[in-house]
């Protein structure tokens, strides 16, 4: 019977290998088109993107007959992506073309943008496979930010202001937790009200203790790390690109990047990241085989106030030095939405925040030419309609856990 | 296993079930668990107060309330001190009636079991199309003018609302994270009309972006103290008549009693042959409808015009919306008394109101936002009263000697 099941799966496997295959390509060829018209190729005709977007659409539209609905329109949507992106970017002149278009710099924007997103969805992931909504990772995230600064300003160095933001961002989360686990609120009003509070508590303690001086200018920062032999890898154009776009981030930035394979790890290749999904999934049937629903909940929900707090901390001492009222600006929210998109994956939730940290790295761009500073806050747009695309099931669903969002009462 | 001490655990008391938590409110008449989490939250605040300023956190209260103006109400206040809290209770009703309506935004939708946090989105779509109408039919007459431009507004956030409420009913879609994409939609689109096609030309080269100013006929009338010192318009009527409305459609129509029986338990209302998805959108809009009338009473009322701020900060009233309806219990009355305690929170700590040798305003205004962080998390959490009121229970009756009867099980 099992055999048979297998085959059947194994048979279904290769039988849609094909359109698979040809989506993927439909999508490469989709983006492929919008990259031509851009530096440095930067065709200046739209038959050249239109040609190569035409086969990614009707590549899609193939995978799409053939029943393979997710990579199809995936396929058609890059096309469109390719065909729009490419009509515009021909009619701009080079040399606006040239202002937003630094392939280096805006990778290395995009990674700063998308740092504290990933740090955020991430926890987010740990706490939503583990069966609680965390819409609180904003609160969670301005915590750490204002708390990260503290703490650097008060053991004068960054690991000192990392450690006590993560510890306040953990806190938040544990009050979060025993309202969801132990007390069973609704774990949405719980996280909004979370979300009020840290806002109330950092600005409060933001005003008594710095007053209208802000934050020291000599708060000590998450230092960059330099990696000078990329400049020297030797095709020239190559070393230089590397170099702009990787030799000079943030520590945290690469810290995110190596937490991402990490947590894929632990979440599905350990019994650790087993347990928390099955609490997630099936509560009843995990607490019957001895797992403690309430201690993976509640690991799993502090835990993600902690990489929440790392994503703040970020901001705060990574990024910008200095810490600001309602300084995340709904960044949690972003996180969230990314981790959603994502479909409650490491990767998947990367690959999101990537996106939105993209839009941000090129919205100010845009500004920069003069006449285009509205097509900038148009842009932004962009990722959220994505996501309310995503979500409504128009490119596949996002399926969440089964039974997050639902308190559990042990019996 | 013949004389075991202890008797065998109650499933009631393990999770109260919706019959044990019915009964209670019953006894409580849904009063004691606000009032309570009021209490709590000022307590809690009133710590923090001291810890941090070594002040009397009374005094620090008291002033707080007397920047809020309801000592107005105090027939002992005269001359310029009454004059200055009528100003002041003047603010603080205006408030009140945009936290009331964004509070009916997310209470509707809660008696449907949804939870419309998209009130930000809905109230600045609302606030947009309310400017744009009062900018345009500059001959209409005062009161055509007025009703065409709420009507819009609020047909606009019943749109913004609706679409959430479609995706909701139609795949499924989790109406949280589909508000939270609207509210940035909302946003972001809402600062490329204000910095575009909307801007005001002439103020074009002030730092922030503004739209033109309403017509006059569009804007509403003052009815209780100077039109030119922000005077209270009659807006304050529109907002007590949606109390009413929202009263009336819940618990008198065929609709609110469908959306109460899909908010009571969706399954059980499709089995009773109640067209679940139907009330889903409805919901959804009628709660969009009645931010986007927030934002076109704001607009009209006292803003006239909207300017970078105000799509991005002011609109977070929104927010409150949800502390509102969590704390007034999604009642009418319930709605309205909590609007006028966050309303008078604001005046009262707001720079103008507070003196800074007192309590420092910006200290008080992020307290305002402990207090109602801290009201929202104990008011989600009704097991923590309902474990509080049962100590308090088991304790009388340990005194009297009575076997501890439970709460009658279902």
């Amino acid at each position: 019977m099992i055999a048979r099941a297998d085959t059947l799966y194994d048979l279904g496997r290769s039988r849609v290998a094909t359109p698979r295959a040809a989506a993927a390509l439909g999508i490469f060829l989709g983006l492929f088109a919008f990259w031509l018209a851009l530096p440095p190729v930067a065709a200046r005709s739209v038959v050249v993107p239109g040609v190569v977007a035409g086969a990614a659409v009707a590549i899609g539209l193939w995978v799409v007959s053939r029943g393979d609905l997710r990579p199809g329109w995936g396929a058609v949507a890059a096309g469109i992506v390719g065909i729009l992106g490419g009509a515009f970017a021909t009619r701009a002149t080079t040399s606006h073309l040239d202002v937003v278009i630094t392939w280096s710099a805006l990778v290395a924007a995009t990674l700063r943008y998308a740092t504290p997103l990933t740090f955020a969805a991430i926890g987010g992931m740990f706490s939503e496979r583990s069966g609680v909504v965390n819409i609180g990772l904003e609160g969670m995230m301005l915590m750490g930010a204002f708390f990260g600064a503290w703490g650097a300003d008060v053991t004068n160095s960054w690991v000192g202001g990392l450690l006590i933001g993560m510890a306040f961002g953990a806190g938040l989360a544990f009050v979060h937790a025993v309202f969801s686990i132990h007390l069973r609120a609704d774990q949405i009003v719980s996280g909004t009200a979370v979300n009020f509070l840290a806002l109330g508590i950092t600005g409060y303690f933001f005003n008594d203790i710095y007053g209208n001086n802000g934050t020291p200018d000599d708060l000590a920062g998450i230092p960059d790390v330099r990696l000078a032999f990329l400049g020297h890898i030797p095709p020239h154009g190559l070393g230089s690109f590397l170099d702009d776009s990787f030799g000079q981030l943030n520590l945290m930035v690469w810290l995110s990047l190596a937490l991402i394979p990490l947590s894929y790890v632990v979440m599905f290749k350990t019994p650790v990241g087993l347990r928390i999904r099955s609490v997630g999934e099936h509560p009843r049937a995990a607490d019957t085989v001895g797992i403690s629903v309430y201690g993976i909940r509640y690991a799993c929900v502090t835990l993600s106030g902690a990489l929440a707090a790392m994503g703040g901390a970020f901001l705060s001492i990574g990024f910008v030095h200095s810490f600001a009222e309602n300084m995340t600006a709904g960044r949690g929210f972003i996180a969230l939405a990314a981790l959603i998109f994502g479909r409650w994956r490491p990767f998947g939730a990367f690959g999101a925040a990537l996106l939105f940290g993209f839009a941000s790295a090129v919205a100010p761009r845009l500004e920069l030419v003069s006449g285009w500073a509205n097509y900038g806050t148009l842009f932004q747009i962009l990722p959220y309609a994505l996501t309310l695309i995503a979500v409504a099931g128009v490119i596949g669903r996002s399926i969440p856990p089964a039974a997050v969002g639902r308190p559990y009462a042990k019996q | 296993m013949t004389d075991a001490p202890q008797p065998s655990p109650k499933p009631a008391e393990a999770l109260p079930s919706v019959a044990a938590r019915l009964a209670f409110y019953q006894r409580a008449s849904g009063i004691v668990t606000p009032l309570l989490t009021a209490v709590l939250a000022f307590f809690i605040g009133g710590l923090v107060v001291l810890a941090t300023t070594h002040k009397n956190p009374l005094n620090t209260y008291k002033e707080i309330f007397n920047g809020t103006g309801l000592n107005w109400l105090f027939p002992w206040i005269h001359g310029t001190e009454r004059a200055s809290a009528a100003l002041n209770l003047q603010q603080t009703l205006i408030y009140a009636t945009t936290l009331a309506l964004t509070g009916l935004a997310v209470a509707f939708a809660f008696r449907c079991g949804l939870f419309n946090i998209g009130g930000q989105g809905q109230y600045i779509v609302g606030s947009l199309v309310a400017v744009q109408m009062g900018i345009w039919f500059t001959s209409m007459s005062a009161v055509p003018h007025v009703l065409l431009a709420i009507i819009a507004a609020s047909l606009a956030g019943a749109l913004w609302g609706g679409i959430a409420g479609f995706l909701r009913a139609s795949v499924g879609a989790h109406e949280v994270i589909t508000t939270i994409m609207l509210n940035w939609i909302a946003v972001w689109a809402g600062l490329y009309l204000i910095q575009g096609p909307l801007q005001d030309p002439r103020a074009a080269l002030v730092q922030v972006s503004v739209t033109k100013e309403v017509s006059p006929h569009s804007k509403l009338p003052v009815w209780w103290g100077n039109s030119a010192l922000q005077g209270l318009h009659i807006g304050f009527f529109v907002a007590l008549a949606a109390l009413v409305v929202y009263w009336l459609v819940l618990s008198r129509t065929t609709l609110g009693y469908e959306v109460r029986a899909v908010g009571f338990n969706a399954e059980a209302a499709r089995y009773g042959g109640i067209n679940v998805a139907r009330n889903y959108f409805l919901a959804m809009a009628i709660s969009g409808l009645f931010a986007g009338l927030a934002g076109a009473i704001d607009i009209l009322g006292w803003q006239f015009r909207i300017d970078q701020t105000g799509i991005t900060v002011a609109s977070q009233i929104a927010f409150l919306g949800i502390a509102v309806a969590l704390l007034g219990r999604n009642t009418p009355i319930g709605v309205f008394l909590a609007a006028m305690l966050f309303a008078a929170l604001t005046t009262g700590t707001s720079t103008r109101n507070l003196d800074p040798s007192v309590f420092r305003p910006e200290l008080a205004g992020n307290l305002t936002r402990i207090i109602q962080g801290l009201v929202v998390l104990f008011v989600g959490a009704d097991l923590l009263i309902l474990y509080i009121w049962r100590l308090r229970r088991k304790l009388k009756l340990d005194r009297s000697k009575v076997l501890p009867q439970e709460v009658p099980q279902a």
